[in-house]
């Protein structure tokens, strides 16, 4: 084997057996460098995965939403500007939406309900999400009445729970027929809750938004763009919060780690003062401690990520789960698709490696290159 | 064969606390002999020890290794030369605590390079020269003063060098332990080793085992 190689697996040794000798102090080290990558790793890996999950679920989400203006407030759609749109160029297809909430005040929360454009289920029946299947205690053939807008029940038999695969939109979704959804809310013929427009070619949604603006101007137009980075800032802004408070922590940890470092105990000074006098020169000190550092801060790295992992992946991230998704009495239920960001590792890295890395090897360098000399007249 | 010429250590030169701890001392030290400085304390012995082991660089005057000037090397290569040429033995051990017998032996060795278990082969036929065979795996600090100085001894001789510096020995230890340890160094002498010592015990120079007495006096060798 090489020499230089050898030379690194002798002080790789030598600070196994120095890590050894205080067990209990590295290992609280440890476990609270650990628990502090963790909880970043824990906001990068959930906050990355439920911007890739919403990412997904707007993937069917239409291109473009036209609707209806009345005094800058949502107003209900004519069913004529249909037409007025099916005509534009690069416009593929003009669907009449209809959806809306309904407040239900036996479990005080507020149910999505949405005619949808294919296989809708037939009147006197819903097809539910789960987390109000839960909410309710419904099952497959049980009846939902709801109180309509003229004051009448309105019974649904349930034909169905919703796939929890898109619990996250789906948590709180009601599906019905056209006839219903128009009785409950008292909803006048002719009209819709919005337009969705599907675009021939995805780089003319711009343009397509538009013309929709010049043929209608009392309207509104969302582009599925719009929608995606509105999720992105509601994820950012909480995932932003919650680092903000976990930067706090890192730095508390910055702070113990330099502190430790800084403040090298005499018998640390002792022991670099010993190796010196017996052979070792600055670099094989400084090498030392850098394996030194390098060990605690990769260990406590791999072991916070895996942790990160389980906790955000298998355990549905219990700890952060209402701050960074939400507040909800429909709480939707679903996994996260785990997915690993390159670069998101490496700053997790940069910032929890590197620093601990630097904090403890700075402070050494002064012990490091004093003379060894200092042994003998200690 | 170590050799200093005219050679003075001054600390905090230009300060108002300088302190002149070695003034002009010329000697030269040939393998296969034993060399035994004596002195009171703040006589100048260990720092005099520290300029010829090469801890420390003179103020003034040559260290020379075997015909070649060392004393301005840089850190780096007179590390090297001190690992390969000197070994030390400290009046307080100077031992890791924490650490076994064996990994304390074995620490000069892990810079060099050197493949470990070769070192670790040697360090366990060191200790076995040395009667601590049966002590390897102990810590350091379950030992007694005799089998400390004897770990430090087993230290100094893992790299094999040709010169053993040994800081007052004995002055840690009881006359029988210490007759011990004066053995083992009579021994590497008689291997061919240079051995040179600081002492100001009275057994060292009674026991006749130094083929010179060096007298130390406020920085300046003086007639033994």
């Amino acid at each position: 084997m090489i020499p230089w190689l050898q030379r690194h697996l002798g002080l790789l040794d030598y600070t196994v057996a120095a890590l050894a000798r205080r067990k209990g102090r590295n290992a609280g080290l440890l476990a609270a460098y650990t628990l502090i990558v963790a909880l970043l790793a824990s906001l990068l890996l959930q906050g990355e995965a439920l911007r890739a999950t919403a990412e997904d679920l707007l993937a069917g989400a239409p291109e473009v939403v036209v609707q209806r203006l009345t005094a800058g407030r949502h107003d209900l759609m004519p069913a004529e500007r249909l037409d007025a749109l099916a005509g534009l160029r690069g416009v593929s297809r003009v669907e009449g939406r209809l959806w809306g909430y309904h407040f239900d005040a036996a479990i005080g929360a507020n149910y999505t309900l949405l005619v949808p454009a294919t296989d809708a289920p037939a009147p006197g029946t819903a097809r539910v999400g789960a987390a109000l299947a839960r909410a309710r205690g419904l099952a497959a053939g049980d009846v939902l009445s709801l109180r309509t807008y003229a004051g009448t029940p309105l019974a649904f038999r349930i034909a169905g729970i919703l796939d929890e695969g898109g619990e996250l939109v789906s948590a709180d979704l009601m599906l019905v027929s056209e006839a219903d959804f128009r009785a409950l809310f008292n909803f006048p013929a002719g009209h819709y809750t919005d337009l969705a427009l599907a675009v021939t070619n995805p780089a003319e949604v711009r343009r397509v938004a538009q013309k929709v603006l010049e043929r209608l101007p009392d309207s509104r137009v969302i582009l599925r763009e719009e929608m995606r980075r509105t999720y992105a800032s509601v994820f950012d802004w909480r995932q932003g919060l919650l680092l903000a408070v976990s930067v706090v922590a890192l730095m508390a940890f910055a702070l113990l780690a330099w502190d430790k470092a800084a403040g090298l105990s005499a018998e640390e000074r002792r022991e670099i003062g010993i190796l010196k006098a017996v052979g070792w020169d600055s670099g094989d000190v400084m090498a030392m401690k850098l394996w030194e550092g390098l060990l605690v801060s990769l260990l406590a790295f791999l072991l916070g990520y895996v942790l990160a992992w389980v906790h955000v992946f298998h355990f549905d991230a219990a700890v952060f789960r209402p701050v960074l998704q939400g507040w909800s009495v429909l709480y939707p239920q679903f996994r996260l698709a785990p997915r690993v960001d390159v670069m998101q590792v490496a700053t997790l890295f940069c910032l929890t490696v590197l620093p601990y890395v630097a904090a403890t090897l700075v402070p050494v360098w002064r012990a490091a290159t004093s003379d060894p000399d200092e042994v003998l007249r200690a | 064969m170590i050799e200093l010429v005219s050679v003075s250590k001054t600390f905090n030169p230009g300060r108002h606390n300088e302190y002149a701890a070695v003034r002009e001392v010329s000697l030269g030290f040939e393998p296969g002999r034993l060399t035994a400085l004596r002195g009171p304390s703040g006589s100048g012995k260990t720092t005099l020890l520290s300029l010829i082991g090469l801890l420390a660089r003179p103020t003034a005057g040559r260290v020379r290794l075997d015909g070649r000037d060392v004393s301005g090397l840089p850190e780096r290569f007179m590390t090297e030369l001190r690992r390969a040429h000197i070994g030390f033995v400290f009046q307080s051990f100077n031992l890791i605590r924490g650490l076994s017998v064996l990994d304390n032996v074995l620490v000069p060795a892990l810079p060099t390079g050197r493949p470990h278990a070769q070192a670790r082969q040697r360090a366990l036929e060191l200790l076995d020269f040395l009667g601590l065979g049966a002590r390897a795996d102990h810590p350091v600090q379950s030992l007694s003063g005799g089998e400390a100085q004897r770990t430090a001894i087993a230290r100094a001789l893992i790299n094999d060098p040709q010169v053993v510096i040994a800081d007052e020995p004995t002055a840690n230890l009881d006359s029988e332990l210490s007759r011990q340890v004066l053995g083992i160094l009579a021994t590497l002498r008689d291997q061919g080793r240079t051995v040179i010592l600081s002492s100001h015990d009275p057994l060292v120079f009674e026991l006749g085992i130094a083929d010179r007495v060096l007298a130390m006096h406020d920085g300046r060798l003086t007639d033994a």
